[in-house]
């Protein structure tokens, strides 16, 4: 059972948000409420009628829009015929579909351009044109799920414009997030789902992001702060003058890695910032191996592993939490205690001598589940049908089980809920006293700041800017992410007073 | 611990539900066709069954269920690297050709000859199958595709050898490889009526060999790990490229082992006579048997049995063919029968799971209130 005794009431015309831990049940819910899964018992009551949905068609035609937290767009179409496939028989597909998309577009300031290709479209244009589609199909309600994910701080506050304009317009926004802060700017309501059920409710002007996690995880709230420095002298990782260019579809060739040049130290946590897509992915998948870099050189340990395979890097102590972990880190089908094992076959105790030990890696998954709290009725289930924060635990205790050197983390934890969150903030911090180095990539700003001890900026392929933790502001690092800024960032004073002042003048309105 | 031998349980089931559900709807689908026919299927199935069960019945669908298996094998070493390696047929083909050429120009003690007949084979079987494992992974070229055209190519190739006075000689209207010497004849399993090719032996080895492989040795799961994901294979160290001309390489020379059992136990030589279409029926046995070691025996077992006893229906006055239908019908009902399965097992472990998980935070919501 996903859901049982949830109650919620969203009041027309406002934002409601609704946040819990991941696994909560907020997708289940939002399937629910949008035709994709049936109820086993109770009813949704839209403008006081009682009403059985059961396809998305049912819910788009009572006026209830779903933005999907990834975009389904076609990149080799244009914005306007995205927005009219599957609903030709609106406005057509021609004059009258393009006035109306103007038509909305002006009205609650999307400033979208119909014929605009989806693939020359930056991230938060692309959402832009996901919550016009679902106006477009006449949508008086809308589902918005964990749609700050991908943006930085200045694309938030665009958006959070957006959604003050379509309330304004009478159109009632339910927010799905994880992001406290951003709940509390945005929502008149807020619904707090805790282990498939609602636990609660809050009025954001009366309550602190603190209160509201701890209603999420129904215990002390977490936060990614490292106390004291643990950096050494002694480098782990060096990556000199590192190049890679690759072809992109239309078979133009172009460098995704330019002149990349960083150290980490033993005992450090090195941040790349950066709004996805700038190169972030390649570096990672140079350090791994996973891909050839055309020029450069990355040591660890003093030992040159530039050209090195992914496996000799992963023996020489290379841990790595990927991105995306459904395509990197997990085999969806396997059971747990294979998962434990991929990524380290050749090493203790999943094997011996060319042989897998599979008595001594079930053993081993036993722990892991055991220490890193990963809940699931056993290892022989399969690891797809653990919830997407178990199986980062199961992926971060099993990279952690063979002591790295240097730890890879991309977007540690996506995804992932609060509690699982700290957890994984602790073990790398933990981790990091004892003289891990860490590369963290996060899209996460927050936890960028709060658990590196350098952080570097990525733009376009090129460490871009440089700053320090202690005192840059999120707002600051988000306008180096989009190049306005570069070199070394100083913390202004006067800036960050103004931008409370506009973020509370927005809270007021 | 309780939940765990559930699911275990469940899995049990679920394994041993595709098979049995693809055979009863062909059953079912095939009994419709003999009635359209209009003849009983039940006296169908009955003749069948008599005569399946006659000792001579039993070698004869033994020492045919022997190549089907090791065709299977080499087709299941693909599919668990998720290469559908169609050229099974031409690999065996060719493989046996130039064993039986070897093979007929040496005469060695037995103890040397054949071991060295069966490596040629095994080395023709993988080099050409590891000829579209290099296209694929050099040219990018479907392995579905490549290993089609060669079958076309290898059965040129042998055609273009076996004349008279080129690789071949001629006796009466065949035209066929010299003969192996004596010493190159394997040992035969006497039985009360017919014996049984002792090359069974070795195509069990094979499939033990094959299960040892890929469930206990760290390349087997580097194989399988490529085989259910390419990406995370390649992130966890493998190299995909590599793994996939070694599992080419592999299917081919398992796939070499096909035509040994015919070659070394009853025709001696190759000719125009030489079976051809084992390639592909091994494709159907490793669909029924799931690539695994066992369940492909039973498979190549049951499809020898349709063989055998669909000569029988002719006698009895049904279309030879209904066999080749019953066939036909089973593999499409085992592809989706498994897909049905597979789906519903994922999900009811995943609803499973879920529920169990709910149940445990339940527990200790109450044990949190109760404190």
């Amino acid at each position: 059972m996903a859901n049982h005794d949830i109650h919620l009431t969203v009041r027309r015309g406002s934002v409601h948000a609704l946040c819990g831990e991941n696994g909560a049940g907020k997708s289940t819910l939002m399937k629910i409420l949008y035709g994709m899964q049936k109820p086993d018992e109770g009813t949704i009551t839209l403008d006081g009628e009682q009403v059985t949905l059961h396809t998305p068609g049912d819910a788009i035609a009572r006026g209830i829009g779903m933005v999907h937290q990834h975009f389904m767009l076609a990149d080799n179409l244009t914005v306007l015929e995205n927005v009219v496939l599957g609903a030709e028989k609106l406005h057509g597909i021609g004059g009258k579909a393009r006035a109306k998309i103007k038509e909305i577009s002006d009205a609650y300031g999307l400033g979208v351009r119909p014929d605009a290709l989806v693939e020359d479209l930056g991230v938060a244009d692309r959402q832009r044109v996901e919550i016009l589609k679902v106006l477009y199909r006449g949508a008086r309600t809308l589902i918005l799920d964990e749609p700050t994910a991908v943006l930085v701080p200045q694309e938030v506050d665009a958006l959070f414009d957006n959604l003050r304009e379509l309330k304004a317009e009478g159109l009632t926004v339910i927010f799905i997030s994880h992001k406290l802060g951003e709940v509390l700017s945005v929502a008149d309501d807020i619904t707090v789902i805790r282990r498939g059920t609602t636990v609660g409710t809050a009025v954001p002007s009366e309550t602190t992001p603190k209160q509201l996690a701890e209603l999420m995880v129904g215990s002390e709230l977490p936060s990614p702060e490292t106390r004291e420095s643990t950096v050494t002298d002694t480098p782990m990782l060096t990556v000199e003058d590192l190049k890679l260019s690759a072809t992109d579809p239309d078979g133009v060739v172009r460098a995704v890695l330019d002149g990349i040049s960083l150290t980490i130290h033993k005992g450090e946590v090195l941040g790349i910032a950066g709004v996805e897509g700038n190169g972030q992915a390649e570096l990672v998948e140079a350090i791994m191996g996973m891909r050839d870099p055309d020029a450069g050189t990355v040591t660890l340990d003093g030992t040159d592993i530039s050209h090195a395979p992914t496996r000799k890097r992963r023996e020489d102590g290379i841990g790595y939490i990927p991105e995306d972990r459904h395509r990197h880190g997990l085999l969806l089908e396997a059971p747990l205690w294979e998962n434990r094992i991929l990524g380290h076959v050749t090493e203790k105790p999943n094997s011996k001598k060319g042989f897998l030990d599979p008595k001594a890696a079930r053993a081993d998954t036993e722990r892991i589940v055991r220490e890193y709290d990963v809940r699931t009725p056993g290892i022989e289930v399969t690891a797809a049908s653990l919830s997407g924060g178990n199986q980062q635990k199961l992926i971060v205790g099993r990279e952690m089980s063979h002591l790295p050197k240097l730890l890879i983390a991309a977007h540690p934890t996506r995804g992932v809920d609060v509690g699982a969150q700290a957890q994984i903030w602790d073990q790398i911090r933990e981790a990091r006293h004892e003289g891990l180095a860490v590369l963290l990539i996060s899209a996460d700003l927050d936890e960028l700041i709060g658990l590196s001890d350098n952080l570097r900026v990525m733009f376009r392929g090129r460490l871009v800017a440089d700053a320090d933790p202690a005192t840059i502001t999120p707002e600051e690092l988000g306008s180096a992410m989009t190049g306005a800024a570069t070199g070394h960032l100083e913390h202004v004073e006067a800036d960050d007073q103004e931008q409370d002042q506009e973020q509370e003048g927005g809270d007021k309105a | 611990m309780n939940a765990l031998k559930k699911l275990d349980k469940n899995k049990l089931i679920l394994a041993v539900a595709a098979p049995v559900l693809a055979i009863v709807a062909a059953l079912v689908v095939t009994s419709i066709i003999i009635v359209a026919t209009g003849k009983d299927p039940i006296h169908a199935y009955q003749v069948m069954v008599d005569f399946g069960s006659k000792a001579d019945s039993q070698v004869w669908i033994i020492n045919k269920a022997t190549p089907y298996y090791l065709s299977a094998l080499a087709v299941a070493i693909g599919f668990r690297m998720n290469l559908f390696n169609i050229g099974v047929d031409g690999q065996y083909r060719i493989a046996a050709f130039f064993a039986a050429v070897v093979g007929g120009a040496l005469t060695l003690p037995g103890i040397i000859q054949i071991p060295v007949i069966i490596i040629v084979a095994m080395i023709v079987g993988a080099i050409w199958a590891g000829i579209a494992g290099l296209l694929k992974t050099t040219r990018g070229v479907s392995e579905v595709i490549s290993t089609i055209m060669l079958n076309a190519i290898g059965a040129a190739v042998i055609a273009y050898f076996l004349q008279d006075g080129r690789l071949a000689e001629k006796e009466g209207n065949l035209i066929h490889t010299p003969y192996l010497p004596d010493s190159a004849h394997f040992f035969e399993i006497a039985t009360a009526t017919k014996p049984i090719y002792g090359f069974v032996l070795i195509a069990a080895l094979a499939g033990l060999v094959y299960w040892f492989v890929l469930n206990r040795s760290r390349f087997g799961f580097d194989l399988r790990t490529v085989g259910q994901s390419e990406s995370a294979a390649q992130a966890s160290g493998v190299n995909v490229k590599r793994m996939v001309v070694t599992s080419m390489l592999l299917s081919g020379a398992m796939a070499g082992l096909v035509g040994m059992p015919t070659l070394l136990g009853v025709s001696y030589n190759y000719g125009t006579d030489f079976p051809a279409g084992i390639g592909f029926t091994g494709i159907a046995i490793a669909l029924l048997g799931r690539n695994h070691p066992i369940g492909m025996a039973l498979g190549a077992l049951f499809w020898s049995f349709l063989d055998r006893t669909g000569t029988q229906l002719e006698f009895e006055g049904y279309a030879q063919e209904m066999v080749g239908v019953i066939q036909g019908v089973i593999v499409l009902c085992v592809v989706i029968a498994y897909e049905i399965v597979r789906r519903y097992g994922l999900k009811a472990q995943q609803r499973k799971v879920g529920e169990e998980l709910a149940a445990q935070a339940r527990k200790s919501d109450k044990a949190e209130v109760s404190a």
